[in-house]
């Protein structure tokens, strides 16, 4: 028996869910799958738009699956369409064109969509996007956008959150003159501190993006660019709005389906139809926070899981923001906000705007709760590592905070290093166990030269890597001679 | 047969003999003057194409050892008791027939060894499939090179190491070492990275900070188990930052749009929480590799060595690929053979499913080729048998082989989860071991044969570049030691076979195999001894007529010497003009990372990863028996970061148990504050409770068979007393 499983939506997370699917049911003999997705190219990878808008990638290259995936692996696809209405009595749902399917499970996948705010002049009088203005979630978005800005033009852009600063960057780097409108005190104010969010915008700006905080938008003029509440022109040709995305739950609310800020689901992605479940951008999970890629993928492999019958529970995801931008490296993770007074946590963070570094760690219960790395990319990724596995932090906080939590060892290649600074037990021709004091005492048996040491040692004689080294203590100990023989007494 | 070998072996006792080091598969020349069995002066043949390590000039510490067996043993009451030749060899035989007979031929197996030269090799997987009649023969080289072998089957249709010259390494600017730490493993091989290590353009990717790693530009130390993602990172960062050779792509490769399709879902922040390596640093390695005028991607045991050996190792080919590096002079993909004679040991037939000249044992025409030379025919020869883990797991088992043959190795300690290796050992109602000391399986044998050593013993070996070397007997062996070829020849005669098909004179058995690998893959019918004595540096292919697959752009050039030679020159480099596929294409893998078997839980919260130190070799049977090195390094460790140490209420020195699902080894701490805090690492040299592999996970590469021996999930804690004697 199969189950018919619909997916409503064939983006990041209703892809992700039936190749999930097909990994664990590759004849579809348990489980048939139809899709619906409303874009009409095959789905993408929407964490790397920003690449395509930067140039560095081409749309055909950041797409999830050839051509032929879905054929290949008995996958039905719906093109171009989309769901308009759900029966829950009759199972089924009804599309755009009128098609009726019908399901034994359905799988809402439909993602969010680019919020416009209401600013004046945005959009025209039939609720679209007025001309010169874009948003960034789609692939279609990012066509109009690197349209509108061949051969370099002004570009305001709307909201400095992440998916914001990433189209301002690539943006500035294909040639065009930036600035980011921002209507909050500093940058990514959910992911960042003041501090940071400072020091971020300090980077960027050396980067050649204007930014502007505390500014917002009161009116879209078409040709001249963007006025501010405050009376301020921003120049622009064209207008990049990513002020946020909302969850896509019309036609779940309209069935009936329970609806907070995303269609709620348990740790099973089940709504509150036992045959619905939820996943991606328009569900909410208690345990994780929308509009990143991972829990997605993690939601749809939990739930292909459970539709092929081994039932692996979702439990939340644990986020860490990465900021992708070439030039700014940046990591943000769990709680970012706690301040040096919080009873609870030990805070500790340094700041080095000259050279575009913020760095904070929030320490409880031995865990990282939350960190900030702001350019310091080995911090990002040894923090991020304690966070994810809940690993008990070093009593060294600052170590980990600089990103030094592994510190390299003692004991390297001594090439290059003082002879006389070098510790007698230290071994200097490793290939042969050669320490410093071997080599002493061969000198003082009458081993003067690099020929006579290596016979007496074996130094050098291996991968020959140590002979600067060798070299150096045969001088020193001909120069602490010659300082001994002149009577001249000779620091350690 | 044995009277003409002794007196050749007492010629070659007069004045040095240049040889190779015995150990790994670098194969440094040495030169041997013999001044009595017990001081035999070892030096380096060449200095300046690297030296010699303290293994290798401590070699021949082990020629007269007094750990040296000189008599064959036999099993009495339950203990060893000193037996003649005629005796031990007969028992084998009478055992072996009457297994044979009561459960069919296949209840009888073989185990080689990677450290056999390829003469013996050749003739004990022939001994095995013609004397024996059993499908069930493979050796430990499974356990070393058989992932990167497949790999390079499946991307270029071929495999050898190094499809290149060692030498050539000495002109690259940029070289990536994943997996490796030849600073340990291979000392004398770091010479050729000297320009790379100048240039600032050392990579290397290993969990732990290795003497090699210490040298590196630029040390990747991703979490254990996770360097596919980690390759797939740097491939998708070099794609993003334009570095993709796309002209090489297109004429040179095919696949690479589906491997992309997976890469494309591994961008760098992704992959970083996976494998703890920043992004910045995957798009500096990607950068390093792509701006340098000459560059390698180099893999060993340390991504080799896992359930995904094989598919990991590919996806480091595949950044080669991605890259335009191999099938070019100056650039390339290689991967650093562990063994003596790793190589040559997987060409000539004592692996399951192969047979001499690197053929496959269920190609008809092989079949017919290979039953042709040995005179039988082609529907005698048995087919595939188990590989090395399946084949010790069978064993005393209902359905498997009930007696067992082993050559050059070591199971009890080098084989994972050896407890239950141990266990089926000693379940066998014959074990005949033949070694040069009583080894930890060597003591659970009904029969221990003793035979000759490398400096005892003439020979070829194929190193790591894929060139034969020739080793050559430098004095006599003791009295009352013989050959294995010799101990193969008797028992052959022994039970039936005529005595001119296996002959004990390896110089014949040479020429056999030339005719036996003909044609193959790995073709080595153009070499002859005369031509190694001569000094000819021959890397196979080598076909016997020059006419016959000689590389347009490779001809004979400054890899020669300069006198007169008929023969097919050899081939340096594979791969310049096509690769080995019909259609002369390299093969992207579309491979995707999915992670150790066995991951850390909240029972067993830690990685065990296991690796090698400088002073020794394999199981250490040969050099904790060499009291220079067993003095350096007398016994195993674990090393730990100083906080996991502590936390796990262990000091420097203390004796730790390292606790996992199927065993537990006790070895003192050792506190090293460069491990990664979630890691421990255990050398796999020593035996009893210290054996690395009581632990080591058994699961298999689908493909090559490799075992996971670089990484499972254990806890730390201190010891009881019990387990500290």
């Amino acid at each position: 028996m199969t189950t018919r499983v619909v997916i409503a939506g064939y983006g990041m997370a209703g892809a992700r869910l039936a190749e999930e699917i097909r990994r664990r049911d590759p004849a579809g003999e348990r489980v048939a799958i139809v899709a619906i997705g409303d874009e009409p190219h095959p789905p993408y990878n929407r964490v790397l738009l920003s690449n395509v808008l930067a140039g560095a990638m081409s749309p055909a290259s950041v797409r999830l699956q050839d051509e032929g995936w879905a054929a290949a692996h008995g996958v039905e696809v719906h093109r171009g369409r989309e769901v308009v209405s759900i029966d829950r009595e009759g199972r089924g749902v009804t599309l755009d064109d009128g098609t009726r399917i019908g399901y034994d499970v359905l799988v809402l996948a439909t993602g969010a969509r680019a919020w416009v705010p209401p600013v004046e002049g945005l959009t025209g009088d039939d609720g679209g996007l007025a001309p010169g203005v874009a948003t960034f979630r789609t692939l279609d978005d990012c066509a109009a956008i690197t349209a509108g800005t061949r051969g370099g033009v002004r570009v305001a852009v709307l909201g400095g959150g992440l998916l914001g600063l990433e189209a301002a960057r690539g943006l500035a780097e294909r040639g065009n003159a930036v600035t980011v409108v921002h209507p909050r005190r500093h940058l990514m104010e959910r992911q960042l501190d003041d501090g940071a969010g400072e020091v971020l915008a300090q980077v960027l700006r050396g980067l050649g993006v204007r930014v502007l905080v505390n500014s917002r938008a009161a009116r879209y003029l078409p040709g001249d660019g963007l006025k501010l509440d405050d009376g301020r022109l921003v120049e622009a040709d064209l207008v990049v709005v990513a002020a946020g995305v909302r969850p896509q739950t019309a036609q779940a609310s309209a069935a009936g389906l329970a609806v907070d800020g995303g269609v709620l689901v348990d740790d099973d992605l089940r709504t509150n139809d036992p045959l619905i479940h939820a996943i991606g951008d328009c569900a909410r999970h208690p345990g994780t926070v929308p509009g990143l890629v991972q829990p997605a993928w993690e939601q749809a492999a939990a739930l292909a899981a459970l539709l092929t019958g081994t039932r692996s529970p979702y439990r939340g995801t644990k986020v860490v923001t990465r900021l992708k931008a070439s030039g700014v490296d940046l990591a943000s993770l769990g709680d970012v906000h706690a301040g040096p007074d919080d009873p609870r946590a030990e805070v500790l963070w340094l700041s080095e705007p000259a050279r575009g570094r913020y760095a904070k760690l929030v320490v409880r219960d031995e865990r990282v709760a939350g960190a900030i790395a702001l350019g310091v990319p080995d911090a990002a990724a040894t923090i991020t590592q304690f966070y994810d596995r809940g690993l008990p932090v070093p009593p060294d906080r600052l170590a980990l905070l600089l990103g030094r939590a592994m510190p390299y060892g003692e004991g390297g290649a001594p090439g290059g290093t003082d002879a006389a600074a070098l510790p007698g037990t230290s071994v200097v021709c490793r290939c042969n166990a050669v320490s410093k004091n071997t080599l002493v005492a061969a000198w003082r048996s009458g081993a003067r030269d690099l020929t006579a040491l290596a016979s007496a040692t074996r130094a050098t004689t291996g991968c020959g890597t140590c002979t600067d080294t060798v070299c150096g203590i045969a001088r020193w100990l001909a120069r602490a001679d010659k300082e001994d023989a002149a009577g001249v007494a000779h620091a350690q | 047969m044995r009277a003409a070998t002794s007196t050749r072996l007492a010629d070659a006792d007069v004045g040095a003999v240049d040889t190779h080091c015995p150990y790994c598969a670098l194969q440094c020349g040495m030169t041997l003057s013999p001044a009595g069995r017990a001081s035999v002066r070892v030096r380096p043949r060449d200095p300046s194409a690297g030296g010699l390590c303290q293994k290798g000039w401590t070699s021949a510490a082990l020629l007269g050892s007094p750990a040296r067996l000189t008599t064959p043993l036999v099993r009495d009451g339950g203990t060893l008791r000193p037996a003649s030749w005629d005796e031990a060899l007969g028992l084998v035989a009478r055992r072996i027939k009457e297994i044979s007979a009561e459960r069919g031929p296949d209840a009888v197996a073989v185990f080689g060894g990677g450290g056999l030269t390829n003469e013996k090799a050749y003739l004990l997987g022939k001994f095995a499939r013609v004397a024996l009649g059993t499908s069930q023969v493979d050796y430990n080289g499974r356990f070393c090179m058989s992932s990167a072998a497949a790999a390079a089957h499946r991307a270029f249709g071929l495999d050898r190491g190094l499809p290149f010259p060692l030498a050539d390494l000495e002109g690259a600017d940029a070289v990536l070492l994943a997996g490796a730490n030849p600073a340990e493993t291979m000392p004398p091989f770091l010479s050729h990275l000297r320009r790379a290590m100048d240039a600032g353009g050392l990579i290397v990717v290993d969990p732990r900070r290795t003497p090699t790693a210490e040298r590196a530009a630029l040390h990747l130390a991703p979490a254990p188990g996770t360097d596919l993602a980690l390759a797939l990172g740097i491939l998708h960062a070099a794609v993003a930052g334009g570095r993709l050779d796309h002209a090489y792509v297109a004429e040179r490769t095919t696949g690479f749009e589906e491997t992309w399709r997976v890469a494309a879902a591994w961008w760098p922040e992704r992959v970083e929480r996976v494998t703890g390596v920043a992004a910045a640093d995957q798009r500096r390695a990607a950068a390093m590799l792509s701006e340098a005028a000459s560059a390698y991607v180099l893999t060993a045991r340390g991504v080799e060595q896992h359930a995904t050996g094989v598919d990991t190792a590919g996806a480091w080919i595949n950044l080669a690929l991605a890259l335009g590096l191999p099938g070019r002079r100056g650039s390339g993909w290689g991967c650093l053979t562990g063994q003596g004679n790793g190589q040559g040991g997987r060409e000539h037939g004592q692996k399951a499913d192969q047979l001499p000249g690197y053929r496959k044992i269920d190609d008809p025409a092989a079949r017919a080729h290979v039953a042709r030379v040995w005179g039988i025919e082609p529907s005698a020869l048995p087919g595939p048998g188990r590989s090395a883990f399946e084949l010790l797991d069978a064993l005393g088992t209902g359905g498997g082989p009930s007696a067992l043959l082993v050559f050059g190795s070591n199971p009890a300690v080098s084989a994972p989860h050896s407890a239950r290796v141990a266990d089926r050992l000693a379940a066998l109602d014959l074990l005949v071991v033949s070694d040069i000391v009583l080894s930890e399986t060597a003591r659970m044998a009904d029969v221990v044969l003793p035979i000759t050593q490398w400096a005892e013993e003439d020979g070829t070996l194929t190193n790591l570049e894929g060139r034969v070397l020739l080793r050559r007997r430098a004095l006599a062996p003791p009295p009352g030691v013989r050959t294995d070829l010799e101990v193969l020849h008797d028992l052959a005669v022994l039970l039936g076979q005529p005595p001119e098909r296996f002959p004990a004179d390896p110089e014949t058995v040479f020429t056999e195999l030339r005719a036996a690998s003909e044609g193959g893959p790995a073709d080595y019918s153009g070499v002859t001894w005369d031509r190694l004595r001569a000094g000819e540096r021959l890397h196979w292919p080598v076909p016997r007529r020059p006419e016959h697959g000689q590389p347009e752009r490779d001809k004979p050039g400054h890899d020669k010497p300069e006198h007169d030679k008929p023969g097919h020159p050899g081939t340096p480099r594979l791969f310049l003009d096509r690769f080995a596929h019909p259609d002369g294409r390299a093969r992207f893998a579309a491979v995707d990372h999915k992670g150790p078997a066995e991951p850390p839980d909240e029972e067993f919260p830690l990685y065990a990863i296991t690796g090698r130190v400088l002073q020794h070799y394999q199981s250490g049977a040969q050099t904790r028996r060499v009291e220079e090195l067993r003095a350096a390094v007398p016994e195993a460790y674990v090393e730990v970061h100083p906080d996991t140490a502590r936390r796990a209420g262990l000091s420097d020195g203390a004796a730790a148990a390292v606790v996992g699902r199927r065993g537990r080894v006790v070895v003192p701490v050792r506190c090293v504050p460069s491990m990664r805090p979630d890691v421990v690492f255990l050398p796999f040299h020593f035996p009893g409770a210290q054996r690395a592999n009581l632990v080591t996970n058994p699961a298999l590469d689908p493909v090559s068979r490799m075992p996971e021996f670089k990484v499972c999930a254990v806890r730390l804690t201190p010891a009881g007393e019990r387990e500290a004697q």
